[in-house]
């Protein structure tokens, strides 16, 4: 069904959110391929795309293996008032959500085209294409946000060089991948991807989702939406393990790992887990050297969107401090559905320099913006 | 459940201990003739699962391992001596890990169960009176799973059924529920234990490397089959059923339902049969066994983490004996004192109420 019922009324928000906040989780869209993916991409593809598509490791032609809880898995109210689609106009993009919501800067993290794909080369031709119209239609127009430059990770000789031509650009701060790859992300397949994001100074941003044409849980194909964003939670999991254990941390020290839209409180409970197995099972992995929570405090920060909700809210406060709260990012993952309002995110009491760490200055931080 | 107070003072029960197969000779007498020729016609190996390798130090703690035995098997004179014998236990119950529900043809898992059981019946409960067990159950065919619970049941020291933690699909789905209906007619919890059936790759991401990654995804395993079983409805269609989450850990689990309860709130459209929130579900069915327990660096940390779980019912105790879990004490420096005798004592006979019978045969 295509008849997507929006309230447009009431759309324009007030400002809510006194604290200045980075948003590490914005996801901008194309407003549609020809206007703002074709002029970034050969004539061939062009053709290819309209007669074949671009298949995922899935059978859908339309993409997800779960069909989403609201249209395009996005607030009714992010639908431009003309119909257009949600994050696809930098005005309206910046008076619903960066404006009100004191947006200091925001990192954009692409999704819709070109990752998980069935046909690698037609995946590095849509991420470059997807590259160039970041710059072209949003860092270039607006100074607050900033973009990831988004590799064919299943070719990972096509990702660094992506990577490479990115690199420098102040367009861009980190690398983007997605959670469910092929093989686990720590896998030696992909070391190049580390390796070149290392050498070009940019933090590896994991985000939730993919399609690497396994079952998305060890037991196979859940039922429900609802099963598959929980296991988001878990997929992070594996991959962290998958990180650790293959000693990517070790092999390229100055890795920074950003775990996007997988929630946070799980991490500190995997932590006490890997390293009573390492503590045991070490011969198998005598490239880890130290145990893995120490790894994990040095080099994973995770983005907080969608943020564990305990009835009892100091709980999460808890969870957050055994994280490390230099840490832990704001993120709002505007304009999906189950968008994060950070006048609302974290209601429990924090101290003045928790709050300020959470909402910015770890991004500044990490990402080197807002110090210039 | 009204709980009965004449179990007060009584021993404590182990909730996952495991017998271990000294080779797949031994299960032979036990077969049918026509089984039996055909695993030695064939030549069929071990069964064992690599979720287990024989020799890891996880697999049997090194003081453990008993000389002479093959695998990592454990005589039952020594798995008393070290695990019954002067210890407060009263009950354990024995799981035996063999790995034969990764056979794919579903008739020679349904012998190897029936071998499993009668073997556990002859050389484990009838020779101490102090073990109980899970029924083996073949998860390749809900139906056979069915007539093994309905075989085994009448013995009362069989007090629960046996899964996998990962099987051919999520085992919320409506295909496994024949085995819950089973299990809550006889009066039998169902145990997900840490294993594989091996049908997929073990992370919801692909094939990892290492043995270590192998078992730290149990627990993410685990996780995921709460959700299903909580998302499919499984315990709206069999309110008395209680699911014994086993050798996976529990401090995963408040954050977990924190995640569970938030995307219930926003998308319990979709299950609508699911009335009250996940939360409540966990308390009123599920469990799980203490060991391991992946604890936090500092004691006063797990002492936060129970006001997180905020409920005194969901943990039972035990060992995981032969597995390597842990050195001295199983119950972790910082675990409420409390609670002790409540997860060794009264959390586990609420749980199985066969415990109580007296194990009539």
């Amino acid at each position: 069904m295509n008849e997507i019922q929006n309230n447009l009324r009431a759309v324009r928000a007030r400002p809510t959110s006194k604290q200045r906040v980075a948003d590490c989780d914005i996801h901008p869209a194309p407003r549609s391929m020809e206007q703002d993916i074709y002029p970034h991409l050969e004539k061939r593809w062009q053709s290819h795309l309209a007669e074949y598509g671009a298949p995922l490791r899935s059978g859908f032609q339309n993409g997800t293996n779960y069909p989403k809880g609201q249209p395009q898995a996005s607030r009714r109210d992010s639908f431009l008032p003309d119909g257009g689609f949600p994050g696809s106009d930098l005005a309206f993009m910046r008076e619903q959500h960066l404006d009100p919501n004191n947006v200091e800067f925001g990192v954009m993290l692409p999704l819709r085209v070109g990752l998980g794909l069935q046909n690698q080369e037609l995946a590095a031709a849509l991420c470059r294409a997807v590259n160039e119209w970041q710059i072209t239609e949003w860092t270039s127009k607006e100074p607050r946000l900033r973009g990831s430059v988004m590799v064919p990770y299943e070719d990972p000789a096509a990702s660094v060089q992506e990577i490479e031509r990115c690199a420098g650009k102040p367009d861009f701060v980190q690398v983007e991948v997605l959670s469910r790859c092929a093989e686990p992300l720590g896998n030696r397949k992909y070391w190049p991807i580390f390796e070149a994001a290392q050498a070009a100074g940019l933090p590896v941003a994991v985000h939730a989702f993919g399609y690497g044409g396994w079952a998305v849980t060890g037991g196979g194909w859940p039922s429900y939406y609802m099963e598959d964003m929980v296991a988001h939670s878990q997929s992070m999991q594996s991959l962290v393990s998958s990180v650790v254990f293959e000693g990517v941390f070790e092999r390229f020290p100055r890795t920074r790992l950003v775990l996007v839209e997988g929630g946070l409180a799980w991490l500190p409970s995997l932590a006490w887990r890997l390293d009573r197995l390492w503590s045991q099972l070490r011969s198998e992995v005598p490239h880890v050297k130290r145990p893995p929570s120490e790894y994990i405090r040095e080099h994973v920060w995770l983005t907080s969107q969608p943020i564990e909700e305990p009835e009892d809210r100091s709980h999460i406060v808890d969870v957050m401090g055994w994280i490390g709260w230099d840490r832990v990012l704001f993120a709002s993952d505007y304009p999906h559905w189950d968008f994060d309002d950070p006048a609302h995110v974290l209601p429990a009491p924090l101290s003045k320099e928790q709050r300020q760490q959470f909402f910015l200055e770890n991004a500044r931080n990490l990402y080197g913006v807002g110090h210039e | 459940m009204a709980y009965d107070d004449s179990l007060a003072g009584r021993g404590a029960v182990d909730c996952d201990i495991h017998a271990v197969l000294p080779g797949l000779k031994s299960l032979l007498p036990y077969f049918e003739p026509q089984w039996r020729d055909t695993i030695m016609q064939r030549g069929i190996p071990e069964i064992d699962t690599n979720a287990y390798p024989n020799n890891s130090p996880l697999t049997i703690r090194p003081e453990w391992r008993a000389s002479n035995a093959p695998f990592h098997a454990v005589p039952l004179e020594q798995l008393a001596s070290q695990a019954l014998d002067g210890t407060d236990v009263e009950f354990a119950i024995c799981n035996c890990l063999y790995g034969f529900q990764m056979l794919n043809s579903e008739d020679m898992g349904r012998a190897f169960a029936r071998s499993i059981n009668d073997w556990m019946k002859a050389e484990w409960l009838d020779r101490d009176p102090r073990l109980r067990a899970s029924i083996a159950v073949p998860m390749q065919n809900p139906a056979m799973s069915v007539e093994e619970i309905d075989r085994c049941a009448p013995d009362r020291r069989f007090v629960q059924v046996l899964m996998l933690a990962m099987g051919d699909m999520p085992l919320g789905k409506r295909y496994y529920w024949p085995i819950y209906e089973a299990a809550e007619r006889h009066g039998l919890p169902v145990a997900v234990h840490a294993g594989s059936m091996y049908r997929h790759p073990i992370t919801g991401i692909g094939w990892p490397t290492y043995h270590v990654q192998d078992y730290a995804s149990q627990s993410t395993a685990m996780q995921t089959q709460l959700t299903s079983l909580i998302c499919e409805g499984v315990f709206q269609k069999f309110p008395d059923l209680k699911i014994v989450m086993s050798e996976s850990g529990f401090t995963w689990l408040p954050p977990y339902l924190w995640r569970l309860d938030k995307y219930w709130h926003g998308l319990r459209m979709e299950v609508p049969w699911l009335t009250v929130s996940p939360i409540e579900v966990v308390r009123s069915n599920v469990r799980f066994t203490l060991q391991p327990v992946d604890a936090p660096p500092d004691p006063a940390q797990l002492e936060r983490l129970f006001d997180h779980l905020d409920c005194d019912d969901l943990i039972l105790y035990s060992t995981d004996y032969p597995h390597w879990q842990f050195d001295r004490d199983p119950i972790p420096e910082g675990f409420p004192a409390s609670l002790i005798s409540k997860i060794k004592i009264d959390n586990p006979h609420a749980t199985y109420r066969r415990l109580s019978e007296g194990g009539r045969q």
